[in-house]
């Protein structure tokens, strides 16, 4: 028996990708604006991807190549299971590559390696309103969105600067998009937010339970709001990752003992594989064969 | 003084089904003028307030706003978007509750300089010591500016909602009830700064008092109303030392006398 004979092509119903197809279509027109969307139920928590799930599910094709990431790891549980989920579903072929792949959905993080035209960068949205924190009420959020009532936006901002001396927003760092909607970019931190400018992938945005779906369409203005004396900054690392020696990237620290050992190592998975089979080492990054005999 | 009004509102009315909010009130508001409107609980004041500041759009009647272009506008013909910008620049409101006209849960700076980011401010340097400047004035102490105001006295909130209205330059400032809620000492207080800043940048205001000592002290002119009708009008010493309507006399005869 056909392994997915009780599933229609990508799990949803034709007529419930006809309609999300219709609000991506509406949202790539309309640069930043959060298009609602019939959000469908789907077999995993709100809180997993089901609204980068649904896109996704929309989107992809018989011959798409599919990677999905978490946190910049391609080997979490919820990378592992979506990624097994469409190989499912869909019978896609799925790779860790950022490069092989055509659709990489993500959680938290942009690849460090450099998008290109063709591929589409799908986000799981937790809360797509940038002005949410600051304002409780749908009805007052869309109003401001519609009368581009943005002055609120540098409350938030100003308000980091007294407590903190300076923005202390890291992640969900508010962008403007092609000088017209303020846009969430999900919580990725801060430091991708200028991987968003005039990318050459699509961007698209899903969001399950809040029922948004919205996008930033190939070389678009993406721009991340700040004061004229205190600009912009992404978050800068003082040593290279561990294990591949890599500078410029996002990294996480691991904990490695009760001493307070610890170590910085590129949070993108792939990138750092990638650079330490190219030869590429860090402090901690003696290749296997090595390490076995210290 | 301009010779002509900022405000011209004509035969305005509300009615909230069969019951009257307000009717038929007609004046002019001319620039740097003090208009108190007093009676008591239920005579219509709130709603005719509410229907100047446009939170309420009346059943009939105009309202004819001066725009800083010279132009007179309808301020129920205002786009939406207008309407707004008009608010956040050109008016303040003053409400009864400082809570209702703040943010609780942001510092005394950023509610101060709130208005100045939503007008395009993007220098944080100027916003923060116009916000200084601005606490200055209504006697909040520089070292509060990073407080939020839930940490204020009652006192202190409702200055720092004068100032929060105040930081745009307003043309016209609507007050309903500033002094309600607080005590006989810092009512004092805050009427005094009131009366000052009133004086010193010319601006012109509607308030809505219960307290005919806040409308003696605040106003040039008073509307006296009763059931959602202007019964008597003039200036407020005319109005409080030789009051012709029976209720009016009525009114005045009521003040405690200590």
């Amino acid at each position: 028996m056909n392994p997915i004979a009780q599933y229609n092509f990508a799990y949803l119903d034709e007529q419930t990708k006809r309609m999300i197809r219709r609000a991506i279509l509406k949202a790539i027109a309309i640069p930043g604006y959060q298009v609602p969307f019939a959000s469908r139920e789907m077999p995993m928590p709100y809180g997993w991807g089901t609204g980068g799930v649904q896109v996704t599910a929309s989107i992809i094709g018989r011959n798409d190549v599919l990677k999905v990431i978490d946190q910049g790891a391609d080997d979490t549980t919820n990378a592992v299971s979506i990624r097994a989920f469409f190989a499912k579903v869909a019978e896609v072929t799925t790779t860790t590559h950022t490069a092989d792949a055509t659709i990489i959905q993500t959680r938290h993080r942009i690849p460090e390696e450099r998008l290109r035209t063709g591929q589409i960068l799908v986000y799981q949205v937790p809360i797509p309103e940038p002005l949410r924190f600051l304002e409780p009420r749908e009805t007052e959020t869309r109003k401001m969105h519609a009368l581009e009532e943005y002055g609120l936006m540098h409350v938030k901002l100003y308000e980091d600067i007294a407590k903190h001396g300076e923005i202390a927003t890291t992640y969900a760092y508010p962008v403007k998009v092609e000088g017209r909607y303020v846009m969430d970019p999900s919580p990725t931190p801060k430091f991708d937010n200028p991987k968003m400018h005039m990318s050459e992938a699509l961007q698209l945005f899903g969001a399950g339970r809040e029922k948004r779906i919205y996008a930033v369409p190939p070389y678009t203005e993406v721009v991340s709001l700040d004061f004229e004396d205190h600009p912009f900054e992404v978050q800068k690392f003082t040593e290279p990752c561990a294990l591949c020696g890599a500078e410029g990237v996002y990294l996480d620290e691991v904990v490695l003992d009760d001493h307070g050992g610890h170590m910085f190592v590129c949070s993108d998975t792939d990138h750092c594989e990638d650079r330490r089979a190219h030869g590429h080492r860090g402090t901690l990054g003696a290749d296997p064969m090595e390490a076995a005999h210290v | 003084m301009s010779d002509e009004p900022l405000l011209k509102v004509e035969g305005l009315s509300k009615y909230y089904g069969g019951r009257i909010g307000c009717a038929d009130v007609s004046f002019e508001l001319w620039p740097g003028e003090v208009l108190a409107i007093v009676g008591e609980s239920g005579s219509g004041k709130t709603t005719l307030l509410n229907c100047l500041s446009t939170a309420l759009e009346p059943s009939i009647g105009s309202a004819e706003y001066r725009m800083r272009d010279g132009v007179f506008r309808n301020l129920y013909d205002l786009s939406e978007a207008e309407r707004r910008f008009l608010t956040r620049t050109d008016w303040g409101f003053v409400h009864q509750n400082p809570a209702d006209g703040l943010r609780m849960t942001v510092s005394a700076g950023a509610n101060v300089g709130e208005r100045l980011m939503a007008v395009g401010d993007r220098n944080y340097g100027h916003i923060r010591s116009t916000a200084l400047d601005w606490l200055g004035r209504v006697e909040i102490a520089a070292d509060r500016i990073d407080d939020e105001p839930r940490a204020f006295s009652g006192g202190m909130r409702q200055r720092l909602q004068i100032a929060r209205n105040l930081v745009t330059n307003p043309r016209l400032v609507f007050m309903d009830e500033p002094t309600g809620g607080l005590d006989v000492s810092v009512q004092a207080r805050l009427l005094d700064l009131l009366r000052g800043l009133v004086a010193d940048l010319g601006l012109a205001a509607v308030i809505v008092t219960h307290d005919l000592a806040v409308a003696r002290l605040l106003s040039h002119r008073m509307m006296v109303m009763k059931e959602g009708r202007v019964i008597e009008a003039g200036l407020t010493d005319r109005v409080l030392d030789d009051p012709r309507e029976p209720y009016t006399q009525l009114l005045v005869s009521s003040i405690l006398q200590v």
